[in-house]
């Protein structure tokens, strides 16, 4: 079921989508939204091109194997931020008693931790939302 | 001005969700659902809850109704 017009919309829209989820999730520390939201635009640009063109093209985008992979990965990026607080000498997770950089107020590398915390939860949040989707349309392997 | 607009969109929420309870046909309700994530999207919005508007307009409209389309495919049309 190859539909033109939902191709070539989709073809001009998904470019924006992705640019307009990557803002989002880098400015998550200064602006409304963040790594929720972000990854959540992010990644149903993705399955965005899935459905309107097909799983082939979908899985040229983004393969299962790297979207797993990422999934773990931001979770393990999380983690191990968390982990240099304590090595730094902090608290697990803290950011300023821990000695992260904290930039200019205001500006878009400020906030130590939190800008670092932040890419990693929105790329785990649109991984997430890609395998979902494969995982019902093709079955549990 | 700004209450009619919330009263008209209040209306039609309720509209969508009850016509999700009624409708027979599942790819009806899927989309019906999806315009009721819209609305609701609006509505977050004028409460002044930026950020919980995005993620609903991304997930309650958009990666949802992704989600319900897929399981009808994967099963049958009508309830």
């Amino acid at each position: 079921m190859e539909d033109q017009i939902a191709r070539i919309t989709s073809r001009l829209v998904v470019p924006f989508i992705q640019v307009y989820g990557i803002y989002i999730i880098l400015h998550g520390h200064l602006s409304p939204g963040g790594s929720f939201s972000g990854g959540a635009i992010f990644g149903a640009s993705l399955v965005l091109v899935a459905l309107s063109f097909n799983l082939e093209a979908g899985s040229k985008q983004i393969p299962h194997n790297t979207a797993s992979i990422l999934e773990s990965g931001g979770a393990l990026g999380y983690i191990i931020t968390g982990l240099v607080a304590i090595a730094m000498g902090g608290y697990y997770l803290s950011n300023k008693a821990a000695g992260f950089p904290m930039g200019e107020a205001g500006s878009l590398f400020s906030a130590g931790a939190i800008f670092i915390i932040t890419i990693f939860v929105g790329i785990k949040v649109a991984s997430t939302i890609v395998t979902l989707f494969y995982y019902i349309i093709e079955g549990e392997k | 001005m700004i209450d009619i607009l919330n009263i008209l969109l209040l209306l039609f929420l309720i509209v969508c969700a009850v016509g999700v309870a009624y409708i027979r046909d599942l790819l009806s309700a899927v989309i019906l659902f999806s315009s009721f994530g819209l609305i609701m999207a609006i509505i977050w919005q004028q409460l002044s809850a930026p950020d919980v508007a995005m993620v609903e307009a991304a997930l309650g409209t958009g990666v949802i109704s992704l989600l319900l389309i897929a399981a009808i495919s994967k099963t049958r049309r009508t309830e």
